[in-house]
């Protein structure tokens, strides 16, 4: 190692030999780092986790566009609109296909009396509506009077109902109103919102949830005619449709729209953020408190230096020098921490935190800039040295 | 060719205002190449603050110091900083760094003119000269006061400098050791001109300089040359 950083640095490595001089020291810097490190690494999991789940069900629309109310900031809140705007926007040309989408929140009280909560999603069973082929094998079963289809990933029930399902046998889910009968499974995956998805055919939600009618759908899901350019398409919409009530988008308009919502807006998401800079605050403290001592515990060594005829640059390099390389060794076991503990929160809490590499990547740029902020401010005590003192 | 060390009208002043204090008066010195010289003089009486002056390692107030043909009045941090680069500094403290080898702490003497081939084998001689090839590779904290004393020497000295400070530097060596720095200073001398400029009360080392200078509330006031037997 520290004939590595000899020849990587054309000098002997000054602030390796240090750091590794004093073990206690260099085990909490590093712990320090690590540590924020983790913290960092849960906070962005957990943004990314929502961020993700919030575009999943909109991904799984086989649509080009959709139309929303005008008031609505995801898929669940906002006014219904008037089943009329189906009717517009298919007089529209370049339009092909559009269909109405009902959402609305269901309890599905579990056998042990606890309760997952379902975004149901009612559909057309004619028409295909999501780009999951799960979905559109089962459709045919939708149009069946009851019928539902649940998502596989919904948070904690048991993988062997769903197994059970998959291998022919419904499972029947009792509400206050009616009885839903699930016939088969698919994975779309959700996020923070709810526990999970099921699909049930337009008829089925409407005797479900007897306070919404067939006139007011939550979104309608517009396909363009093969050929035509979506942007134009959704100027001809919005130009037809009174702005008052409607608004039209693309999907990954919608998409970044709810996301951007969600993570100004509501407290999660405003949460994990904050978690980000405490992280990063925690790093840079504990980070300048290693160096500030270890320049003030050699602080008459580095007046001899000065004193030799050593400049700034040198004692600026070495600093920089402990600040890379506590960077890096935080790094790593930061990293692999953070893997394992995106596993456990996964099969525990079934959120779905993914590690990527563009992550690992930010967070490397992110810890050796964090550690070489702390260095810089740690430097600052370098003026005190004075070598006109040691004689 | 100039002077190792040429000053005049020195003048030198610590704190400002009603707390200003004068404590170097008017010193007008020549000291020419490969001279050993000693500076003596009760405590306070500026010997140290005349080292640091003419060491570069403060700025000067009033008068003039040509260091080996380098005006100091008004020179840069720049300036200041290349010409400690041809200077050897023994402190009273050996200063090394513990995080260091021997070695290592003696290729810091080098390294400041850059990084050389053969630095090793250079920093490896200058601690056999002092009786120390056989700790090379010891950390501060393994060796013995003297010796890491010694180090320090082999660390102003591997650099080959045109002048060499040392203030009270035998305070923390054995006469042995102390013989050893002699012997080297004499040689750089010979072989180099290497001027040396150095504070002590040891009357023994005394006798073995060139010329010895006496301070004395900040004035010098004696300058004699040593006879030789
Ligand atoms: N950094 C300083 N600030 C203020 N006064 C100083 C400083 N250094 C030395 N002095 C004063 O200058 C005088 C000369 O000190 P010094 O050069 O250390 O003498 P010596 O080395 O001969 O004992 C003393 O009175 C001392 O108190
Ligand atoms: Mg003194």
């Amino acid at each position: 190692m520290t004939a590595l950083l000899t020849r990587l640095l054309g000098r002997l490595p000054i602030g390796w030999l240090q750091l590794r001089h004093n073990r206690n020291r260099l085990i909490a810097a590093l712990a320090g780092v690590t540590f924020a490190n983790l913290l960092i690494y849960m906070q962005l999991g957990f943004l990314g986790g929502l961020l993700n789940g919030i575009s999943l069900p909109y991904a799984s629309f086989d649509a080009d566009i959709l139309i929303q109310a005008s008031d609505a900031n995801t898929l669940q809140d906002g006014s219904p609109l008037p089943r009329n705007r189906m009717l517009e926007a298919l007089a529209i040309p370049g339009v092909a296909e559009a269909t109405p989408l009902y959402i609305f929140k269901m309890d599905w009280k579990q056998p042990d009396g606890t309760i997952r909560t379902l975004d149901v999603m009612g559909v057309d069973p004619r028409m295909a509506n999501f780009r999951v082929a799960e979905i559109e094998a089962a459709r045919p079963l939708l149009a069946l009077s009851n019928a539902a289809l649940i998502d596989r990933g919904t948070r904690n029930v048991p993988p062997e109902l769903f197994d059970e399902i998959d291998a022919g046998r419904p499972y029947r889910i009792e509400t206050a109103n009616r009885s839903v009968n699930i016939l088969g499974s698919f994975r779309i995956g959700g996020g923070f919102g709810a526990d999970g998805v099921m699909v049930v055919s337009d008829q089925t939600f409407l005797k479900l949830f007897r306070n919404r009618t067939a006139g007011a759908p939550n979104i309608i899901l517009v396909r363009a005619a093969p050929g035509q350019a979506i942007d134009p398409l959704i100027a001809r919409l919005r130009a037809a449709l009174p702005a008052a009530d409607t608004a039209v988008r693309s999907v990954d308009e919608a998409i970044r729209r709810d996301q951007n919502f969600q993570t100004t807006q509501r407290p999660v998401g405003i949460v994990f953020g904050f978690g980000v800079v405490i992280g990063a605050l925690v790093g840079i403290i504990i980070v300048y408190q290693v160096l500030a001592s270890d320049v003030a515990d050699h602080m008459r060594e580095y007046a001899t230096f000065k004193a030799i005829g050593y400049r700034q640059s040198f004692f600026l390099g070495v600093i920089f020098e402990e600040a890379v390389i506590l960077a890096l060794f935080g790094f790593l076991p930061g990293t692999a921490l953070a893997i394992a503990l995106y596993a456990a929160v996964k099969a525990t809490a079934g959120l779905p935190l993914e590690m990527t590499g563009s992550r690992m990547l930010f967070m490397l740029l992110g810890t050796i800039i964090m550690c070489t902020l702390s260095g810089a401010i740690a430097t600052r005590r370098l003026a005190k040295a004075d070598p006109a003192a040691l004689f | 060719m100039h002077p190792a060390i040429s000053i005049a009208g020195l003048n030198h002043a610590f704190g400002e205002g009603e707390a200003r204090r004068q404590v170097l008066f008017d010193i007008n010195l020549a000291i020419p190449r490969g001279q050993f010289v000693i500076l003596v003089g009760a405590s306070g009486s500026g010997k140290t603050t005349l080292l640091t002056l003419l060491g570069c390692l403060r700025a000067l107030q009033q008068g003039r110091v040509g260091l080996l043909g380098q005006e100091l009045l008004g020179a840069d941090e720049e300036t200041r900083i290349a010409c400690r680069r041809r200077l050897g500094f023994i402190f009273q403290a050996h200063n090394l760094h513990d995080s260091l080898t021997a070695m290592q702490n003696v290729r810091m003497g080098l390294d400041v003119h850059g990084i050389r081939p053969g630095a090793d084998a250079a920093a490896e001689h200058a601690l056999r000269l002092l009786g120390l090839g056989e700790r090379l590779h010891y950390l501060p904290a393994n060796l013995s006061g003297g010796q890491k004393q010694r180090v320090a020497v082999a660390r102003a000295l591997v650099g080959n400098p045109d002048i060499i400070f040392a203030d009270e530097p035998t305070a923390a060596l054995d006469w042995e050791s102390a013989q050893q720095l002699l012997d080297i200073i004499r040689l750089l001398a010979t072989e180099r001109r290497t001027t040396t400029l150095m504070v002590t009360h040891d009357s023994r080392i005394m006798a073995l300089a060139d010329r010895i200078l006496t301070m004395e509330d900040g004035r010098l006031v004696r300058d004699e040359a040593v006879p030789r037997a």
